[in-house]
């Protein structure tokens, strides 16, 4: 499936203004921002709500239109992997690299964004009820918009810049919506806390990006153009000839899709709330509540979900990458499950409890799992948000009823009489999301459980899915336990206080939307049923399975290049039909694995209906286990029992602090990194740059130019006495110092070939040209004769002459013919190497240096010729 | 040439503006301004003219005026754009117009000389971007010196004296290393010429022996790198922007600034292939060091103005690694990196120059909770901040991605043994990329403290939010901060062309000077384990004789 092929089937192209539809999607909701955010001062309450939820309202409909008619067609004709593919223009071109501003709605993106307008719909209508006192209601409204404006492009993006656009997008709007309320310092620190940790996760995305830009840089592409010079679109990263990069030997002895898949999962955690940046997320609850359903809970956090899914390509072919997935997934899943039970504020136990669903679904996409992931990620949308805005609504009703701390579940109790559907609602999703048939989180959590017990990619150490799915057993009755402790403490037994008797029940704009959500968290599960071999159940009931097959990668890559990214669709279909007839698959492992009956298929092991039934049945009592300890103990609001256990020295007080205090990581960062981050921004501003690079180098330089032009400005102070007496001082000190370094002397050097070579110095006072030499090589005390003019004195300012003429005392005599004194000059020659000296034969005479003339005329004086 | 009076009368445009200013009476503080704002965006609008006259697809110089200047140096005056410098021109004539009008209160003395200042500063800093001769370009480095010391020692605050003496000192040690170079440069090629001439692209046809390019290189990247400004050479550029008024505070960071990258891609590295090859591993570590260093530091600051100058230590080290991966992606990345700063850190200074002038202090901790007294303002400043930040889909992130993937793909392998231009390239990405993190940790440090956070000084309650003067000033930028980050592609295409050619000029010129000396004369620092580089097609450059370097 060439980029080719995918664009000649787009046949229907369908436009609207100029503009592909698709790019109407996310541009419906930015315009309403853009409206809401510019002009919103100028607007009332009625037409901004009006404008907002428009905008969403008829993004849905145009999605619910493209994924209903175009789309499902395209599915029918086995094109569903490719979907409709759309250019709107060219974002970036520089060389070979080209970003196309280009959107892809395939079946696994029509998923996301159906949940996207879909929830986010019914949250926009919520907010008209739930902000109805805020003064700042436009702005509220419009970085809603954007919120979701920037979301769809995120999961409409055909390629990985595009993505990236949506990415930081959704990350910008969520500091803004986490600090709405600005004027709070600890809320708009939460949301800094939010941008900062999400951008040290797309760090690595970046990274990631890039380092598959390189490996692709030279693979070969079957579109007309030849090669490929490096691409991050989907479809091109989709082509065997990438895959076969991914596997290429990178670092380590791994992959290059074990470092590229490790990094955008670093990316996803960041985005996902994963340890180890998962701590932004309890801190956003900061923002109003249904943002946090929105945002925090329903769609922007499990975009990382949704990325390594639509990435499935590149982590099939590194089970390393995919070992770390799920073992981050599971250790998350189990430490937010942990740090939830000793919560008491209501939207920190719901967070805590996002950030474990989380890791579920990182388990799942972890375990090669891909339609569990995006199932569960379905359900959790649904559930979720239900649970958040019904947590928004018991808040409100207490603010209502006159509490200041309006979510401290502990001041709560007995709410299902004041607030009936805010019960009825919440109470349906906690059992969903405890895993209870026939809700929705029961099917999707067990196609997670399912999916690990059989996972067993190749080079994951034996019993490794097992080892998971006990881990996510534990964390799923965990999760029972503390949503029904929030349960039971927020709706059953007595009012524990005032404020509780007083809430009410809220506006019909936000039990609406409590109901529809909690609708569909109780139906949604159906479309993923179990496949039993013997009970025959209806189509539907496996649709999202074949829906999903074609957007997914269902093989292990093994190292050669594979035919296709995916099976068609038509063998999916037909797999789907086989597996209606006979039953033969198991929903966990995905339709297409087990039917085409590949060796490296993914998490799929074919399971007799009592294997299968056994889990369910596990997973079953393992929720119904849950909510009967969370029963036992909290069914007459706080356990006496619990209490008792965590007090100063009970048995398990240290294990509640541990959960109360959230592990202290937030203390550890703050200690570690954060001070750490501090004192070196300090230190090196204090250090570095004011002391060492100013004050050292900069001014130091400075100060030592100073330094002489004071001490010259002193002497040039115009007054003529200074004058002077600087002209003596200095003519003084010339004189002295020229006389302490000349001394009379002489220096010799020896030249290869065994001679030696003299130079005499006169020294100061004396010129050169009018002193007299006389030179004793032989050492006898006595002035030598020149060789050549036997009259004369050996005289010269240099001399050459053989080595082994000279004695071992060389005496020089300098006669100043104007002083009319003699100075006499003594050395003893060290020769370098002493057998030189006495091996060399000694000829009689010395001879004179050939080049110099003489240094002065002879003049007949002689002093010790005689 | 069509077009080609076009360069000169933008040059002469402003000069013109800053006699006409000065012949005006002295109190007349409205004319003034009113004649530096009319000049300036005369200025603008005829620079848009080139735009016209710009071939898109041409990668040679265009526009280009050629007349002899001074006979006996050989100088001409002449000018033209390519490419890579047609943006930055149009960068300073549209930031120019916006600052003078962004200047109000701020300059209340000699307003005549100020306004005069700046116009001789646009001629400068105009006249340096299109000179083709170097002598040409020197003296409009010098030119452009002058103002901004005028500037900053006249119009500054507190510290002035002493940051406009070190503002000028720091630039002028590094200049007087380039002139220097400029000479040799010069006698060397009517050495070999016997031509004696200062244009720049007559000077390209010599190649200069080894161990003079790596000096002649040295001496133009210090000037350039006080000027980017490299670390450790940065620290004139806090003590500059803080005393300077905003005005210069803009003009600075947002042009000047630039003239240390533009300076490399011009003349340092064409003029001296082997000098790059050598000193290009070590300008990308201190590169990568400023933009960690810079945005560290930049966190520890609590003067807003002052974060905001180490923050561009930290955006223009991203440029400087940008141009030495030596790819069309870290060019053009550097490039449209620069452009982009010079938009959303003229936007920074000019937003605290709006809040200088109506609170008089720039500490960051006598703000608080400015959002709900100026929310106009708070959005506004928030896409610059954002658009600083690299946002995608806003200007910052094109430059900065491009630059980080060219870096990430520099090449590995360089003809004549030049085999690692830069080590370790997907390490040196890889620690470039964490500025991204630390860019929004200072920055949004900074938003919180000055936006955020409950509104409790009392001097800050009875701020009045934007003017209409100030919001023609801020809009032209964000809007130019989004186009920028959402079409960036009709300016990345325009400038492909003489970037490419840039890069195929910079290989051909390493290639030749290997091809033409003695294979034993060359010393080669890097081994000889680049690939076999078949001859171009061109006409080999002559090369100096080498003179007294060869071992």
């Amino acid at each position: 499936m060439d980029p080719q092929s995918a664009a000649a089937f787009v046949t229907a192209d369908p436009h609207f203004a100029g503009l592909p539809l698709l790019a109407w999607i996310p541009l419906l909701p930015l315009l309403g921002a853009f409206i809401n955010l510019v002009f919103g001062r100028w607007l009332s309450r009625g037409t901004v709500q009006a404008i907002a939820i428009a905008a969403v309202a008829a993004a849905c409909g145009l999605v619910v239109y493209l994924v209903f008619f175009p789309l499902y067609d395209a599915f029918r004709n086995g094109q569903g992997g490719v979907g409709i593919e759309q250019q709107v223009y060219t974002w970036i071109e520089v060389g070979s690299f080209k970003a196309q501003l280009a959107f892809r709605l395939d079946t696994l993106s029509s998923v996301m964004v159906l949940i996207i307008t879909f929830v986010g719909t019914w949250i926009h209508i919520y907010s008209t009820g739930y902000m109805s006192h805020e003064p700042r209601y436009a702005a509220y409204f419009g970085y809603l918009n954007l919120f979701m404006g920037a979301m769809l492009i995120l999961v409409l993006g055909s390629s990985l810049p595009v993505m990236f656009i949506g990415w930081e997008g959704v990350g910008l709007c969520s500091f803004l919506l986490i600090g709405f309320w600005y004027e709070n310092d600890a809320y708009a620190t939460a949301g800094r806390k939010a941008f900062v940790v999400n951008r040290i996760g797309d760090f690595c995305f970046l990274l990631g990006m890039f380092l598959l830009f390189w490996a692709t840089k030279d693979i070969a592409s079957s579109d007309a153009s030849g090669v490929v010079r490096g691409s991050l679109d989907f479809a091109t990263l989709k082509l065997p000839q990438a895959g076969a990069a991914f596997v290429q030997p990178f670092w380590g002895g791994e992959r290059l899709a074990a470092a590229a898949g490790i990094l955008l999962f670093i990316g996803a955690s960041g985005k996902s709330a994963q340890i180890p940046l998962y701590v932004w997320l309890p801190d956003a609850m900061a923002g109003p509540t249904p943002v946090s359903a929105l945002i925090h809970a329903a769609t922007m956090v499990t975009a990382g979900v949704y990325m390594i899914c639509r990435m499935s390509f590149l982590f099939s072919a590194s089970t390393t990458a995919l070992i770390v997935v799920s073992t981050i997934g599971l250790l998350t899943a189990l430490a937010a499950a942990f740090m939830a039970f000793a919560q008491t504020d209501l939207k920190k136990v719901l967070a805590y409890s996002t950030v474990s669903q989380l890791g579920f679904m990182f388990v799942a996409a972890g375990t090669g799992n891909w339609t569990a992931a995006i199932f569960h990620l379905m359900t959790h949308a649904f559930f979720k948000a239900c649970l958040f805005l019904g947590a928004g609504s018991v808040m409100h009703g207490m603010e209502h009823g006159g509490s200041h701390t309006p979510g401290d579940i502990t001041t709560m109790g007995g709410l299902k009489k004041h607030m009936p559907i805010t019960r009825i609602t919440f109470l349906i999703s906690c059992l969903a999301i405890a895993g209870i048939f026939p809700f929705s989180g029961f099917f999707s959590k067990d196609d997670i459980l399912g999916g690990a017990f059989h996972a067993h990619p190749p080079g994951w150490p034996d019993l490794y899915g097992k080892f998971l799915w006990v881990g996510l057993s534990v964390a799923a009755l965990g999760t029972a336990v503390y949503m029904w402790r929030l349960y039971f403490l927020v709706f059953e037994s007595k009012e524990r206080t005032k404020e509780a008797e007083g809430a009410h029940e809220s506006p019909a704009s936000m039990t609406s939307a409590l109901v529809v959500l909690a609708t569909f968290a109780t139906v949604i599960g159906l479309i993923g049923a179990p496949a039993l071999r013997s009970i025959k159940l209806p189509g539907f009931t496996h649709s999202l399975a074949a829906w999903l097959a074609p957007s997914v990668t269902h093989q292990w890559h093994e190292g050669t290049p594979i035919e296709g990214e995916a099976p068609s669709a038509k063998d999916v279909a037909a797999c789907a039909n086989v597996e209606e007839e006979q039953g033969a698959c198991t929903m966990d492992s995905g339709a297409a694995g087990v039917c085409m009956g590949e060796e490296h298929h993914l998490a799929c092991e074919p399971a007799s209906d009592l294997g299968t039934a056994g889990l369910l049945g596990g997973a079953l009592g393992i929720g119904l286990l849950g909510i009967f300890i969370a029963w036992r103990l909290y069914r007459n609001g706080p356990s006496p029992t619990v209490a008792k256990l965590t007090a100063e020295h009970g048995p398990l007080h240290g294990a509640y602090e541990a959960s109360k205090h959230k592990l202290w990581v937030d203390e550890f960062y703050d200690l570690s990194i954060v001070r750490g981050f501090k004192a070196l921004a300090r230190g090196l501003f204090e250090i570095v740059d004011r002391f060492i690079i100013d004050t050292v180098a900069v001014n130091g330089a400075a100060f030592v130019v100073g330094i002489f032009a004071r001490i010259s400005r002193w002497f040039q102070n115009g007054s003529v006495q200074r004058y002077l007496a600087g002209l003596i001082v200095g003519a003084a000190a010339v004189f002295f110092i020229t006389d302490c370094h000349h001394k009379a002397t002489f220096d010799y050097e020896f030249l290869t070939g065994g001679q030696l070579h003299l130079r005499a110095e006169p020294g100061a006072g004396i010129v050169g040209s009018q002193a007299v030499l006389s030179w004793d090589l032989d050492g006898d005390g006595v002035a030598d004769r020149d060789p050549k003019n036997p009259n004369k004195p050996l005289s010269g300012m240099d001399l050459t002459v053989p080595a082994g003429d000279v004695g071992a005392k060389v005496t020089l005599w300098i006669e100043d013919p104007i002083a009319r004194e003699t100075t006499r000059v003594t050395r003893t020659i060290e020769m370098p190497e002493p057998t030189v000296g006495s091996a060399a034969p000694r000829p009689p005479s010395p001879t004179p240096a050939p080049s110099p003339p003489p240094a002065a005329p002879a003049t007949g004086f002689s002093r010790g010729g005689n | 040439m069509p077009g080609a009076f076009l360069l000169p009368l933008l040059i002469g445009i402003p000069l013109l503006g800053a006699i006409l200013v000065m012949c005006t009476p002295k109190a007349e503080y409205t004319l003034h301004r009113g004649i530096g704002l009319a000049v300036t965006t005369v200025t603008f609008l005829v620079s848009l003219a080139i735009l016209k006259f710009f071939d898109s697809k041409g990668d040679g110089y265009q526009l280009v005026f050629d007349a002899e200047w001074i006979p006996g140096l050989g100088a001409h005056f002449k000018t033209g754009v390519d490419g890579i410098s047609v943006f930055l021109v149009l960068l300073t004539t549209f930031l120019m117009p916006l600052t003078l009008l962004g200047t109000g209160k701020g300059i209340e003395k000699h307003v005549r000389e100020f306004i005069a200042a700046m116009l001789v500063l646009e001629a400068g800093m105009i006249g340096a971007f299109v000179s083709l001769d170097v002598f040409l370009f020197y003296v409009f480095w010098e030119v452009m010196l002058i103002p901004m010391y005028l500037l900053i020692g006249i119009w500054g605050g507190q510290r002035r004296l002493y940051a406009s003496i070190k503002f000028v000192i720091y630039t002028m040690a590094g200049s007087l290393c380039m002139l220097v170079a400029i000479f040799y440069v010069y006698v060397q090629h009517a050495h070999v010429t016997g031509v004696y001439t200062t244009d720049l692209q007559e000077l390209l046809q010599v190649s200069l022996p080894y161990h003079a390019q790596v000096w002649c290189f040295a001496a133009f990247a210090l000037a350039f790198a006080i000027k980017v400004p490299l670390f450790p050479l940065h620290t004139w550029l806090p003590d500059a922007h803080v005393e300077a008024p905003t005005a210069g505070s803009v003009i600075l960071a947002g042009v000047m600034l630039k003239f240390g990258i533009y300076g490399f891609l011009r003349y340092a590295m064409p003029l001296f292939p082997h000098g790059a090859a050598v000193w290009a591993p070590a300008i990308a570590i201190l590169a990568v060091i400023g933009i960690i260093y810079g945005a560290l530091v930049a966190f520890a600051q609590d003067d807003v103005k002052k974060l905001v100058a180490y923050s561009s230590v930290s955006h223009l080290g991203f440029c400087a690694l940008g141009i030495f991966t030596l790819t069309t992606y870290g060019i053009s990345g550097s490039i449209y990196a620069m452009l982009s700063h010079g938009l959303t850190t003229g936007g920074l200074f000019l937003g605290i120059g709006y809040l200088y002038e109506r609170r008089h202090t720039r500490r960051m901790a006598e703000y608080g909770g400015i959002w709900k007294q100026m929310p106009v303002f708070a959005g506004l400043y928030l896409v610059i901040v954002m658009g600083s930040a690299g946002l995608p889909a806003l200007s910052g992130f094109v430059g900065e991605f491009m630059t980080l993937l060219g870096t990430f793909n520099a090449r590995d392998t360089f003809p004549i043994g030049h085999a690692d231009f830069l080590p370790y390239p997907r390490l040196l990405a890889a620690l470039a990329t964490t500025g991204v993190i630390f860019g929004a940790i200072y920055l949004l440090w900074m938003f919180h403290k000055v936006f955020f956070g409950k509104l409790d000084k009392a001097k800050n309650g009875k701020l009045p939010d934007l003017s209409t003067r100030e919001l023609a000033v801020f809009i032209p930028l964000v809007v130019g901060i989004f186009l920028m980050g959402m079409f960036p592609r009709p300016m990345l295409t325009t400038m492909e062309p003489a970037v490419k050619k840039f890069v195929s000029d910079f290989d051909r010129r390493l290639t030749d000077l290997g091809r033409e000396s003695d294979p034993e004369g060359l010393p080669r620092l890097y081994g000889t384990t680049g690939p076999v580089v078949p001859p171009p097609a061109s006409p080999p450059i002559p090369v100096v004789p080498v003179m007294g370097d060869t071992p």
